[in-house]
């Protein structure tokens, strides 16, 4: 390659400073500074010393270098360029970023620089949703179109795992719906530094978690009609597994206050007052449901290992009780429960939950859809600073207009309840609008004329 | 192991209670009273932590997959 290029870049660069803003100006005098210095030092190689710029980590950087330069990652001269431009655009990060990227360790000059900038900023005003865009409906459209093609059956994991979450359609639609629990509520549980590494030690976690029933380390129950007792016959290595003595089994069952406990070899003998069958039976099943250690609700806990950390699986949610317990990165602790996550960790949580979720049902069906209308749906759903379902008793129910209301569900009770109140239609939307037969407010039509009567528009 | 931190959690966005001048001025810019922006709630675990009360406005500072870094706001109401 010749070097040519790169000393015309050089010459423009000196004809334009005078024009250039001061910032620009400055930067600029002082990546050349140093790239004259380089030039001089290592003779031959003007160009690559250029492009180097002063600080961008490079083979070729001096020793001394590192040293007298800031330690943070260092900028080079394209980068500190780039920042006096891109302060006059609004640009987003991930472009921003991108345009770093791309520009890094290219020989560019100020101008081209700005071109560039330009023309990324043209094409990104040009690729924002236009006022009167139908958003919503192609959100609608494009998410449920692939909906079209999931598979309604919930699959197993193979193997490992050894937990059912429910997938695809019937998962998406407990989402959207806003349910209180999901079908198969399940929560990932990251543990600290501490216990992540060893198997041990999470075990140690599970054991903290792990709801034990009685029923869970009972080998059998049984009501001795003659002496009218209950006889729990515990499984001693399973209670052990789970360290739990009898003693302290007896106890926790004593609490239940239904009569006297007694341990006898490896079986708890339950003497309760009454004798009346239905009492009986009902007490039998309340035994049987006691927790003894673990946290309510937890079924199952599974220990994977997940690059290098251990991670559990539950079986079963209880974010707000979880999170108190001793061994978990609360940081990262995860449910599938969305109204527990904006219960404990707020509306913004939850509006990231509900896109991490739906996203992730409609990945896992390999369905290509923009998450920006994932996104959409999720903003909608959070809007009043709660969960709000899409349908009947949320989004679609709470429209103000009678007729948008009426085209949706329940069309007669509508009709009938605006009726009875003497409710009036304002017909703004695109629903009313479209029934009565007028241009619909999207698009061209969403403009209007529109007076304020006072100065500040209150 | 410290006391667990709601805002530290990766779910929560940061939070900001704006001020009042900066509140005109978004109102300004975005052509839209208060009430029009996106709720939150008195009550959610977030106001509680960051002590806003209803009027407020936070300003919420999320990381976006499509944008990289994405400013919302929401209006604190009673609730």
């Amino acid at each position: 390659m010749s070097e040519e290029p790169s000393e015309k870049a050089e010459t423009k660069e000196e004809t334009e400073t005078e024009t250039e803003t001061k910032a620009k100006a400055k930067a600029k005098a002082k990546a050349k500074a140093s790239a004259s210095t380089k030039a001089k030092s290592e003779g031959k190689k003007p160009k690559k010393a250029k492009e180097t710029g002063k600080e961008e980590p490079s083979k070729e950087a001096e020793p001394a270098q590192p040293l007298s330069d800031q330690p943070s990652p260092p900028k080079s001269r394209n980068e500190e360029i780039l920042d006096s431009l891109l302060a006059k655009y609004s640009l987003p990060e991930s472009l921003v970023v991108q345009l770093k990227d791309k520009t890094a360790g290219l020989d560019l000059t100020a101008d081209q620089l700005s071109r560039i900038v330009e023309e990324t900023n043209s094409a990104y005003i040009k690729a924002l949703i236009e006022p009167g865009e139908a958003a919503g409906t192609v959100a609608a459209q494009s998410v449920g179109e692939p909906g079209t093609q999931m598979t309604l059956r919930t699959f197993h994991y193979a193997g490992v795992r050894e937990l059912n979450v429910t997938l695809g359609l019937p998962r998406l639609i407990e989402i959207v719906d806003a349910r209180r629990t999901p079908s198969t509520p399940t929560m990932t549980l990251y543990l600290d530094e501490e216990h992540r590494v060893s198997l041990e030690k999470a075990k140690e976690v599970v054991a903290r978690i792990e709801r034990i029933a009685v029923e869970n380390i009972a080998k059998s129950i049984e009501y001795d009609m003659i002496n009218s007792s209950f006889i729990v016959e515990i499984d001693a290595e399973v209670a052990e597994d789970k360290c739990l003595d009898l003693d302290f089994i007896a106890k926790s069952i004593e609490k239940l206050k239904v009569g006297k406990v007694s341990v006898e070899g490896n079986s708890i003998i339950i003497s309760p007052e009454t004798t009346a069958p239905e009492k009986i039976k009902r007490l039998r099943e309340r035994i049987l449901d006691l927790r003894l250690k673990g946290i309510k609700g937890i079924k199952r806990v599974v220990i994977q290992k997940e690059d290098n950390e251990y991670v559990l699986y539950t079986d079963g949610s209880n974010l707000a009780q979880v999170l108190g317990v001793k061994g978990i990165d609360t940081t990262r602790i995860y449910t599938n429960n969305i109204s527990e996550i904006a219960e404990v960790l707020g509306i913004e949580a939850a509006r990231n939950a509900i896109i991490r979720e739906a996203f992730q049902v409609l990945d896992q069906q390999g369905l290509d859809v923009d998450i920006r209308h994932v996104i959409l749906v999720a903003d909608l759903m959070t809007s009043t600073g709660k969960i709000r379902q899409i349908g009947r008793h949320g989004v679609s129910g709470e429209k103000s207009s009678v007729l948008a209301r009426a085209a949706f569900e329940v069309t007669v009770k509508h009709l009938l309840d605006a009726a009875a109140h003497g409710e009036e239609d304002a017909l703004e939307g695109v629903t009313e609008n479209v029934i009565v037969g007028q241009p619909v407010p999207l698009g061209t039509g969403i403009v209007e004329l529109f007076m304020r009567f006072s100065k500040d528009g209150s | 192991m410290g006391k667990f931190d709601l805002l530290d959690h990766e779910l929560v966005p940061q939070f900001r209670i704006m001020a009042k001048e900066e509140i005109e001025q978004l109102r300004k810019s975005l052509g839209v009273r208060k009430e029009d922006l996106p709720w939150m709630l008195k009550s959610d675990p977030v106001s509680k932590a960051i002590g806003a009360k209803p009027g407020d406005v936070v300003e919420i500072v999320r990381k976006s997959p499509v944008a990289g870094r994405s400013v919302a706001y929401r209006y604190v109401v009673p609730g």
